[in-house]
Protein backbone atom coordinates (compact mmCIF):
# COMPACT_ATOMS: atom_id res chain seq x y z
CA UNK A 1 0.00 0.00 0.00
CA UNK A 2 1.63 3.53 -1.04
CA UNK A 3 1.01 6.03 1.25
CA UNK A 4 2.36 9.68 2.01
CA UNK A 5 4.28 9.92 5.26
CA UNK A 6 7.41 11.52 6.45
CA UNK A 7 11.12 9.80 6.72
CA UNK A 8 10.44 9.91 10.74
CA UNK A 9 7.23 8.19 10.37
CA UNK A 10 8.91 6.00 7.73
CA UNK A 11 10.85 4.68 10.30
CA UNK A 12 8.49 4.39 13.07
CA UNK A 13 6.44 2.41 10.98
CA UNK A 14 9.45 -0.15 9.85
CA UNK A 15 9.98 -0.38 13.52
CA UNK A 16 6.20 -1.37 13.96
CA UNK A 17 6.11 -3.86 11.01
CA UNK A 18 9.66 -5.58 12.47
CA UNK A 19 7.75 -6.29 15.99
CA UNK A 20 9.87 -4.61 18.26
CA UNK A 21 9.55 -5.72 22.13
CA UNK A 22 10.97 -3.17 23.79
CA UNK A 23 11.73 0.83 22.91
CA UNK A 24 13.96 3.44 24.99
CA UNK A 25 14.62 6.38 23.67
CA UNK A 26 15.35 9.93 25.00
CA UNK A 27 13.55 12.86 22.29
CA UNK A 28 16.03 15.09 20.54
CA UNK A 29 15.40 17.13 17.66
CA UNK A 30 15.13 16.09 14.52
CA UNK A 31 14.82 12.76 15.79
CA UNK A 32 11.68 14.13 18.43
CA UNK A 33 8.83 12.98 15.82
CA UNK A 34 9.78 9.18 15.42
CA UNK A 35 9.76 8.20 19.06
CA UNK A 36 6.28 10.08 19.59
CA UNK A 37 5.10 7.64 16.84
CA UNK A 38 6.02 4.86 18.36
CA UNK A 39 4.93 5.80 21.89
CA UNK A 40 1.61 6.66 20.38
CA UNK A 41 1.58 2.92 18.89
CA UNK A 42 2.49 1.54 21.60
CA UNK A 43 -0.13 3.43 24.07
CA UNK A 44 -2.86 2.97 21.60
CA UNK A 45 -2.21 -0.86 21.33
CA UNK A 46 -1.03 -0.78 18.34
CA UNK A 47 2.54 -2.50 19.07
CA UNK A 48 2.64 -5.19 21.72
CA UNK A 49 5.65 -3.76 22.95
CA UNK A 50 7.38 -1.76 26.20
CA UNK A 51 8.53 1.85 25.95
CA UNK A 52 10.53 2.79 28.44
CA UNK A 53 11.10 6.55 29.21
CA UNK A 54 14.37 7.40 30.10
CA UNK A 55 16.02 10.53 31.19
CA UNK A 56 19.35 10.34 29.16
CA UNK A 57 20.40 8.86 25.53
CA UNK A 58 22.84 6.84 27.58
CA UNK A 59 20.31 5.60 30.26
CA UNK A 60 17.72 4.56 26.12
CA UNK A 61 20.91 2.73 25.00
CA UNK A 62 21.60 1.12 28.47
CA UNK A 63 18.18 0.02 28.34
CA UNK A 64 18.23 -1.73 24.80
CA UNK A 65 21.22 -3.09 25.43
CA UNK A 66 19.83 -4.78 28.14
CA UNK A 67 16.23 -6.05 26.94
CA UNK A 68 18.59 -6.66 23.79
CA UNK A 69 20.72 -9.56 26.48
CA UNK A 70 17.48 -10.34 27.79
CA UNK A 71 16.36 -11.87 24.47
CA UNK A 72 14.18 -8.76 23.32
CA UNK A 73 14.23 -7.13 19.92
CA UNK A 74 14.89 -3.80 20.92
CA UNK A 75 14.70 -0.09 19.30
CA UNK A 76 16.00 3.32 20.05
CA UNK A 77 17.01 6.12 18.21
CA UNK A 78 18.58 9.39 18.54
CA UNK A 79 20.74 12.44 16.87
CA UNK A 80 23.75 14.50 16.98
CA UNK A 81 24.65 15.13 20.75
CA UNK A 82 22.25 12.74 21.78
CA UNK A 83 24.41 9.90 20.10
CA UNK A 84 27.42 11.84 21.31
CA UNK A 85 26.22 11.14 25.16
CA UNK A 86 25.52 7.10 24.01
CA UNK A 87 28.95 6.77 22.67
CA UNK A 88 30.41 4.96 25.71
CA UNK A 89 27.19 2.41 25.75
CA UNK A 90 27.36 2.80 21.79
CA UNK A 91 30.98 0.58 22.15
CA UNK A 92 29.72 -1.73 24.26
CA UNK A 93 26.56 -2.73 22.28
CA UNK A 94 29.08 -3.90 19.36
CA UNK A 95 31.49 -5.34 21.94
CA UNK A 96 28.45 -7.21 23.13
CA UNK A 97 27.33 -8.03 20.26
CA UNK A 98 24.14 -7.62 20.68
CA UNK A 99 21.47 -6.95 17.24
CA UNK A 100 20.26 -3.62 18.04
CA UNK A 101 18.69 -1.43 15.32
CA UNK A 102 19.06 2.38 15.90
CA UNK A 103 18.30 5.33 13.92
CA UNK A 104 20.19 8.18 13.73
CA UNK A 105 18.60 11.09 12.36
CA UNK A 106 21.67 12.84 11.15
CA UNK A 107 22.45 16.74 12.47
CA UNK A 108 25.39 18.89 13.19
CA UNK A 109 27.00 18.39 16.52
CA UNK A 110 27.79 21.45 18.83
CA UNK A 111 29.77 23.48 19.75
CA UNK A 112 28.23 25.84 19.08
CA UNK A 113 24.64 24.57 18.87
CA UNK A 114 23.22 24.04 15.73
CA UNK A 115 20.21 21.54 15.27
CA UNK A 116 20.26 21.45 11.58
CA UNK A 117 21.62 18.64 8.93
CA UNK A 118 24.92 17.44 8.56
CA UNK A 119 26.52 13.71 9.43
CA UNK A 120 29.41 14.73 11.55
CA UNK A 121 27.06 12.83 14.35
CA UNK A 122 27.34 9.58 12.78
CA UNK A 123 30.88 9.74 10.88
CA UNK A 124 32.16 10.55 14.51
CA UNK A 125 30.85 7.20 15.29
CA UNK A 126 32.26 4.97 12.60
CA UNK A 127 34.76 3.41 14.56
CA UNK A 128 32.61 1.78 17.24
CA UNK A 129 31.97 -1.20 15.55
CA UNK A 130 28.48 -0.84 14.36
CA UNK A 131 27.42 -1.40 11.04
CA UNK A 132 26.09 1.58 9.04
CA UNK A 133 23.66 2.00 6.54
CA UNK A 134 23.22 5.91 5.23
CA UNK A 135 19.60 6.22 3.13
CA UNK A 136 18.36 8.26 0.50
CA UNK A 137 15.27 8.54 0.28
CA UNK A 138 11.40 6.93 2.62
CA UNK A 139 11.70 3.91 0.91
CA UNK A 140 15.07 3.31 1.64
CA UNK A 141 14.01 4.61 5.61
CA UNK A 142 11.21 1.72 5.69
CA UNK A 143 13.29 -1.13 3.86
CA UNK A 144 16.42 -0.73 5.65
CA UNK A 145 15.17 -0.47 9.11
CA UNK A 146 13.30 -4.19 8.38
CA UNK A 147 16.48 -5.38 6.45
CA UNK A 148 18.64 -4.39 9.60
CA UNK A 149 16.62 -6.61 12.33
CA UNK A 150 17.61 -9.40 9.75
CA UNK A 151 20.67 -8.52 9.42
CA UNK A 152 21.84 -7.62 12.22
CA UNK A 153 20.47 -10.86 14.29
CA UNK A 154 21.91 -12.88 11.58
CA UNK A 155 25.47 -11.37 12.49
CA UNK A 156 24.95 -10.40 16.19
CA UNK A 157 26.21 -6.63 15.48
CA UNK A 158 24.25 -3.90 15.80
CA UNK A 159 23.05 -1.41 13.18
CA UNK A 160 22.89 2.27 12.65
CA UNK A 161 20.05 3.48 10.14
CA UNK A 162 21.32 6.76 9.50
CA UNK A 163 18.99 9.54 7.22
CA UNK A 164 19.09 12.87 6.99
CA UNK A 165 17.56 15.12 10.12
CA UNK A 166 14.74 17.42 8.06
CA UNK A 167 15.94 16.98 4.72
CA UNK A 168 14.71 13.64 5.03
CA UNK A 169 12.92 13.24 8.44
CA UNK A 170 10.61 16.10 8.13
CA UNK A 171 9.87 15.74 4.46
CA UNK A 172 6.73 14.11 3.48
CA UNK A 173 7.24 11.38 0.34
CA UNK A 174 5.23 8.12 -0.94
CA UNK A 175 6.34 5.57 -0.47
CA UNK A 176 5.07 1.64 -0.25
CA UNK A 177 4.14 0.62 3.33
CA UNK A 178 5.27 -3.07 3.14
CA UNK A 179 2.30 -5.91 4.31
CA UNK A 180 2.74 -7.12 7.98
CA UNK A 181 2.38 -11.06 6.72
CA UNK A 182 5.16 -9.90 4.12
CA UNK A 183 7.36 -8.50 7.07
CA UNK A 184 6.72 -11.83 9.25
CA UNK A 185 7.79 -13.92 6.44
CA UNK A 186 10.82 -11.70 5.65
CA UNK A 187 11.93 -11.39 9.53
CA UNK A 188 11.62 -14.29 11.68
CA UNK A 189 11.01 -13.76 15.42
CA UNK A 190 14.24 -13.01 17.86
CA UNK A 191 15.70 -15.73 19.07
CA UNK A 192 19.22 -15.21 20.20
CA UNK A 193 21.38 -18.15 21.02
CA UNK A 194 21.77 -17.21 25.23
CA UNK A 195 19.19 -15.06 26.43
CA UNK A 196 19.52 -13.96 30.33
CA UNK A 197 17.29 -16.08 32.52
CA UNK A 198 17.11 -17.55 35.93
CA UNK A 199 17.21 -20.73 34.83
CA UNK A 200 20.34 -20.19 33.27
CA UNK A 201 22.43 -17.61 35.58
CA UNK A 202 25.56 -16.20 33.84
CA UNK A 203 27.86 -12.71 34.20
CA UNK A 204 27.93 -11.36 30.49
CA UNK A 205 30.73 -9.16 29.13
CA UNK A 206 32.80 -9.73 32.57
CA UNK A 207 36.24 -8.45 32.79
CA UNK A 208 39.12 -10.24 30.36
CA UNK A 209 42.88 -10.37 31.22
CA UNK A 210 45.14 -9.83 29.10
CA UNK A 211 45.36 -13.70 28.27
CA UNK A 212 43.12 -16.63 27.66
CA UNK A 213 41.88 -18.52 29.92
CA UNK A 214 39.82 -21.87 30.54
CA UNK A 215 35.95 -21.30 31.73
CA UNK A 216 34.15 -23.52 34.32
CA UNK A 217 33.80 -26.30 32.14
CA UNK A 218 37.40 -26.50 31.50
CA UNK A 219 36.85 -24.74 27.52
CA UNK A 220 39.59 -22.74 26.09
CA UNK A 221 37.75 -19.07 25.99
CA UNK A 222 38.21 -16.15 24.33
CA UNK A 223 40.16 -13.07 25.57
CA UNK A 224 39.66 -9.25 24.77
CA UNK A 225 42.15 -9.39 21.52
CA UNK A 226 40.09 -12.62 20.42
CA UNK A 227 36.10 -11.02 20.89
CA UNK A 228 37.66 -8.00 19.07
CA UNK A 229 39.02 -10.18 16.35
CA UNK A 230 35.92 -11.87 16.21
CA UNK A 231 33.64 -8.51 16.09
CA UNK A 232 36.13 -7.54 12.70
CA UNK A 233 36.00 -10.33 11.02
CA UNK A 234 32.12 -10.66 11.27
CA UNK A 235 31.98 -6.86 10.22
CA UNK A 236 33.74 -8.14 6.69
CA UNK A 237 31.22 -11.06 6.75
CA UNK A 238 28.84 -8.42 6.90
CA UNK A 239 29.05 -7.45 3.40
CA UNK A 240 28.07 -11.06 2.60
CA UNK A 241 25.04 -10.92 5.04
CA UNK A 242 23.78 -7.92 3.32
CA UNK A 243 23.71 -9.52 -0.02
CA UNK A 244 21.64 -12.00 1.15
CA UNK A 245 19.41 -10.01 2.82
CA UNK A 246 18.98 -7.69 -0.12
CA UNK A 247 18.38 -10.59 -2.31
CA UNK A 248 15.43 -12.36 0.33
CA UNK A 249 14.21 -8.62 0.69
CA UNK A 250 13.68 -8.31 -3.43
CA UNK A 251 12.51 -11.42 -3.63
CA UNK A 252 9.72 -11.27 -1.45
CA UNK A 253 9.15 -7.44 -1.99
CA UNK A 254 10.12 -7.22 -5.42
CA UNK A 255 12.02 -4.11 -5.12
CA UNK A 256 16.03 -4.49 -4.54
CA UNK A 257 19.56 -3.38 -5.53
CA UNK A 258 23.12 -3.26 -5.38
CA UNK A 259 23.03 -3.82 -1.57
CA UNK A 260 26.15 -1.65 -0.63
CA UNK A 261 26.68 1.54 -3.23
CA UNK A 262 23.65 2.71 -5.72
CA UNK A 263 24.66 4.31 -8.82
CA UNK A 264 23.01 6.72 -11.46
CA UNK A 265 24.65 7.06 -14.92
CA UNK A 266 27.91 5.69 -13.80
CA UNK A 267 28.64 2.74 -16.83
CA UNK A 268 29.88 5.54 -19.22
CA UNK A 269 30.82 8.05 -16.92
CA UNK A 270 34.34 9.77 -17.13
CA UNK A 271 33.80 11.73 -13.54
CA UNK A 272 31.87 10.09 -10.79
CA UNK A 273 30.80 12.09 -7.56
CA UNK A 274 30.21 9.90 -4.58
CA UNK A 275 28.80 10.86 -1.30
CA UNK A 276 25.99 9.19 1.87
CA UNK A 277 22.58 9.77 1.98
CA UNK A 278 20.15 12.12 0.53
CA UNK A 279 23.06 14.98 -0.70
CA UNK A 280 23.10 12.07 -3.68
CA UNK A 281 19.83 12.21 -4.65
CA UNK A 282 20.23 15.43 -4.95
CA UNK A 283 23.22 15.29 -7.04
CA UNK A 284 21.48 13.44 -9.85
CA UNK A 285 19.95 16.83 -10.54
CA UNK A 286 23.71 18.13 -11.42
CA UNK A 287 24.66 14.74 -13.30
CA UNK A 288 21.25 15.82 -15.63
CA UNK A 289 22.63 19.36 -16.17
CA UNK A 290 26.19 18.33 -16.61
CA UNK A 291 25.12 15.27 -18.87
CA UNK A 292 23.25 18.16 -21.09
CA UNK A 293 26.45 19.90 -21.64
CA UNK A 294 28.68 16.95 -23.03
CA UNK A 295 30.35 16.21 -19.77
CA UNK A 296 29.85 12.66 -19.24
CA UNK A 297 29.03 12.44 -15.25
CA UNK A 298 27.59 10.09 -12.48
CA UNK A 299 27.01 9.90 -8.55
CA UNK A 300 27.46 6.67 -6.59
CA UNK A 301 25.43 7.13 -3.33
CA UNK A 302 27.44 4.63 -0.58
CA UNK A 303 24.68 2.73 1.27
CA UNK A 304 26.69 0.55 3.65
CA UNK A 305 29.44 2.58 4.79
CA UNK A 306 30.62 0.29 7.32
CA UNK A 307 31.33 -2.51 7.03
CA UNK A 308 33.02 -0.25 4.07
CA UNK A 309 32.71 -2.10 0.44
CA UNK A 310 36.16 -1.48 -0.35
CA UNK A 311 35.47 -4.22 -3.74
CA UNK A 312 32.50 -2.98 -4.62
CA UNK A 313 33.53 0.52 -4.46
CA UNK A 314 36.74 0.31 -6.03
CA UNK A 315 35.20 -1.66 -9.10
CA UNK A 316 32.38 0.81 -9.42
CA UNK A 317 34.99 3.35 -10.11
CA UNK A 318 37.94 1.92 -11.66
CA UNK A 319 39.29 3.73 -14.51
CA UNK A 320 37.18 6.83 -13.82
CA UNK A 321 39.28 10.30 -14.59
CA UNK A 322 37.84 11.54 -11.36
CA UNK A 323 35.71 11.14 -8.42
CA UNK A 324 34.79 13.70 -6.67
CA UNK A 325 33.76 13.17 -2.98
CA UNK A 326 30.83 15.67 -1.01
CA UNK A 327 30.59 15.42 2.40
CA UNK A 328 28.72 16.53 5.26
CA UNK A 329 30.91 15.73 7.70
CA UNK A 330 35.04 15.68 7.76
CA UNK A 331 37.70 13.95 9.81
CA UNK A 332 38.91 17.29 11.51
CA UNK A 333 42.48 18.05 10.73
CA UNK A 334 42.61 16.38 7.49
CA UNK A 335 39.50 15.68 4.84
CA UNK A 336 36.09 13.63 5.33
CA UNK A 337 36.59 10.37 6.51
CA UNK A 338 34.67 8.80 3.46
CA UNK A 339 37.34 10.26 0.91
CA UNK A 340 40.34 8.64 3.27
CA UNK A 341 37.98 5.54 2.97
CA UNK A 342 37.84 5.75 -0.40
CA UNK A 343 40.96 6.59 -1.46
CA UNK A 344 42.38 3.88 1.10
CA UNK A 345 40.16 1.12 -1.54
CA UNK A 346 41.19 2.74 -4.68
CA UNK A 347 44.58 2.16 -3.38
CA UNK A 348 44.12 -1.12 -2.45
CA UNK A 349 42.60 -2.53 -5.36
CA UNK A 350 43.77 -0.04 -8.27
CA UNK A 351 47.33 0.66 -7.38
CA UNK A 352 49.68 0.03 -10.11
CA UNK A 353 46.56 -1.31 -12.87
CA UNK A 354 46.99 2.24 -14.64
CA UNK A 355 43.15 2.63 -13.50
CA UNK A 356 43.41 4.78 -10.77
CA UNK A 357 41.19 7.99 -10.85
CA UNK A 358 42.07 11.65 -8.71
CA UNK A 359 40.22 11.85 -5.77
CA UNK A 360 38.72 15.03 -4.55
CA UNK A 361 37.19 16.59 -1.80
CA UNK A 362 33.87 18.96 -1.32
CA UNK A 363 32.62 19.71 2.03
CA UNK A 364 28.41 20.90 1.58
CA UNK A 365 26.17 21.49 3.85
CA UNK A 366 27.34 21.91 7.44
CA UNK A 367 25.48 22.94 9.98
CA UNK A 368 22.81 22.89 7.75
CA UNK A 369 24.30 25.46 5.17
CA UNK A 370 21.68 25.54 2.08
CA UNK A 371 23.26 23.13 -0.17
CA UNK A 372 22.50 25.24 -3.85
CA UNK A 373 22.03 22.29 -6.27
CA UNK A 374 24.11 25.30 -8.96
CA UNK A 375 26.73 25.58 -6.51
CA UNK A 376 26.88 21.50 -6.38
CA UNK A 377 26.75 21.72 -10.51
CA UNK A 378 29.43 24.43 -10.96
CA UNK A 379 31.81 22.50 -8.35
CA UNK A 380 31.15 19.42 -10.01
CA UNK A 381 31.94 20.94 -13.41
CA UNK A 382 35.23 22.72 -12.49
CA UNK A 383 36.12 19.38 -10.57
CA UNK A 384 36.18 17.34 -13.71
CA UNK A 385 38.21 19.85 -15.60
CA UNK A 386 41.60 19.55 -13.04
CA UNK A 387 41.52 19.44 -9.33
CA UNK A 388 40.79 22.60 -7.52
CA UNK A 389 42.28 22.27 -4.52
CA UNK A 390 44.83 19.80 -2.78
CA UNK A 391 42.62 20.58 1.10
CA UNK A 392 39.24 19.62 0.85
CA UNK A 393 36.71 22.27 -0.46
CA UNK A 394 34.36 23.87 1.65
CA UNK A 395 30.96 25.11 -1.06
CA UNK A 396 28.82 27.57 0.02
CA UNK A 397 31.45 29.61 2.92
CA UNK A 398 30.56 33.06 3.56
CA UNK A 399 34.48 33.80 4.64
CA UNK B 1 45.47 -24.60 20.43
CA UNK B 2 43.40 -21.46 20.58
CA UNK B 3 40.06 -20.64 21.25
CA UNK B 4 38.50 -20.46 17.33
CA UNK B 5 36.13 -22.91 18.45
CA UNK B 6 35.07 -21.59 21.34
CA UNK B 7 30.73 -21.45 21.47
CA UNK B 8 30.38 -18.02 21.89
CA UNK B 9 31.69 -14.52 20.82
CA UNK B 10 31.52 -12.96 23.88
CA UNK B 11 32.79 -12.58 27.47
CA UNK B 12 30.66 -15.21 29.53
CA UNK B 13 30.85 -16.07 32.69
CA UNK B 14 29.34 -18.97 34.45
CA UNK B 15 28.65 -19.56 38.39
CA UNK B 16 31.65 -21.53 39.49
CA UNK B 17 35.68 -21.05 40.58
CA UNK B 18 37.88 -19.77 37.97
CA UNK B 19 35.26 -17.67 35.83
CA UNK B 20 37.67 -14.67 35.89
CA UNK B 21 40.89 -16.59 35.57
CA UNK B 22 43.21 -17.33 37.86
CA UNK B 23 43.33 -14.50 40.18
CA UNK B 24 46.15 -16.49 42.53
CA UNK B 25 48.66 -15.29 40.57
CA UNK B 26 47.63 -11.50 41.46
CA UNK B 27 48.51 -12.42 44.71
CA UNK B 28 51.34 -10.64 46.68
CA UNK B 29 50.65 -11.94 50.21
CA UNK B 30 49.57 -15.36 51.31
CA UNK B 31 46.76 -15.86 54.57
CA UNK B 32 48.84 -18.52 56.59
CA UNK B 33 46.39 -19.74 59.34
CA UNK B 34 48.04 -20.69 63.27
CA UNK B 35 45.89 -23.33 63.90
CA UNK B 36 46.23 -23.00 67.28
CA UNK B 37 44.24 -19.81 67.39
CA UNK B 38 42.07 -20.73 65.00
CA UNK B 39 38.19 -21.09 66.83
CA UNK B 40 37.15 -24.11 64.97
CA UNK B 41 40.59 -25.99 65.48
CA UNK B 42 40.56 -25.20 68.91
CA UNK B 43 37.27 -26.48 69.74
CA UNK B 44 36.75 -28.68 67.05
CA UNK B 45 33.41 -27.85 66.41
CA UNK B 46 31.68 -25.73 63.44
CA UNK B 47 32.13 -22.27 64.91
CA UNK B 48 33.12 -18.84 63.73
CA UNK B 49 34.15 -19.05 59.94
CA UNK B 50 34.23 -15.14 59.99
CA UNK B 51 36.98 -16.10 57.56
CA UNK B 52 34.70 -18.35 55.26
CA UNK B 53 32.08 -15.26 55.68
CA UNK B 54 33.77 -12.65 54.69
CA UNK B 55 35.98 -13.77 51.72
CA UNK B 56 34.97 -11.43 48.83
CA UNK B 57 36.49 -14.50 46.23
CA UNK B 58 34.90 -17.70 48.21
CA UNK B 59 38.08 -19.39 48.57
CA UNK B 60 37.84 -20.49 52.08
CA UNK B 61 35.92 -23.51 53.02
CA UNK B 62 33.94 -24.10 55.39
CA UNK B 63 35.51 -26.89 57.36
CA UNK B 64 37.74 -27.75 60.01
CA UNK B 65 40.49 -26.66 59.18
CA UNK B 66 39.44 -23.55 57.17
CA UNK B 67 41.53 -24.06 54.33
CA UNK B 68 42.31 -21.46 51.43
CA UNK B 69 42.06 -21.93 47.44
CA UNK B 70 45.31 -20.46 46.38
CA UNK B 71 44.60 -20.90 42.85
CA UNK B 72 41.96 -17.90 42.97
CA UNK B 73 42.81 -16.44 46.60
CA UNK B 74 43.73 -12.91 45.20
CA UNK B 75 45.49 -12.27 49.01
CA UNK B 76 43.49 -9.19 50.01
CA UNK B 77 44.01 -10.04 53.23
CA UNK B 78 40.31 -9.34 54.44
CA UNK B 79 40.11 -12.75 56.27
CA UNK B 80 43.41 -11.55 58.15
CA UNK B 81 41.99 -8.45 58.69
CA UNK B 82 38.28 -9.95 60.27
CA UNK B 83 39.66 -13.06 62.24
CA UNK B 84 38.77 -12.50 65.79
CA UNK B 85 41.76 -14.17 66.90
CA UNK B 86 44.36 -12.87 64.33
CA UNK B 87 44.81 -16.44 63.85
CA UNK B 88 45.43 -15.63 60.05
CA UNK B 89 48.53 -13.55 59.34
CA UNK B 90 49.29 -12.11 55.68
CA UNK B 91 52.91 -13.19 54.71
CA UNK B 92 54.83 -11.76 51.96
CA UNK B 93 54.90 -14.35 48.91
CA UNK B 94 58.72 -13.95 48.46
CA UNK B 95 58.99 -16.17 51.25
CA UNK B 96 57.38 -19.25 49.80
CA UNK B 97 59.72 -21.21 47.78
CA UNK B 98 58.74 -21.74 44.06
CA UNK B 99 57.42 -25.35 44.96
CA UNK B 100 55.22 -23.94 47.64
CA UNK B 101 53.71 -21.29 44.79
CA UNK B 102 52.27 -23.71 42.52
Amino acid sequence: MHIIENGNAAAALGVKLCRANVIAAYPITPQTPLTEKLSEYVERGDMKAEYIPVESEHSALAVCIAASSAGARVFTATSANGLLYMHEQVQWASGARLPIVMCVVNRAVGAPWNIWNDQQDSISQRDTGWIQIYCADHQQIIDTVIKAYWIAEKVSIPIMVCYDGYILSHTFMPFDLPDQEKVDGFLPPFKPEYALSPEEPANLNTVTLPDVRLDVHGELAHSYMEIRYLLQEDLRTTLTVAADAEKRFGEIFDRCGDPYIESYRCDDADHVAVGLGSLTYQLRVSVDALRKEGIKVGVMGVRFYRPFPDEAIANALKGKKTVIVFEKALSYGYEGALTSDLKSALYEHLAGTGTLPSVQNFIVGIGGREIRTDDLTQMFRSATQGRVSREPTWIGLKL
Amino acid sequence: MGTRNYRRKTSHSEHGPGDGGRTGSWRVERPVLDQSLCIPCKRNKEACFICWLFCPEIVISRTIPPRVDLEYCKGCGICAEECPTRAITMVDEAKFSEEDKE
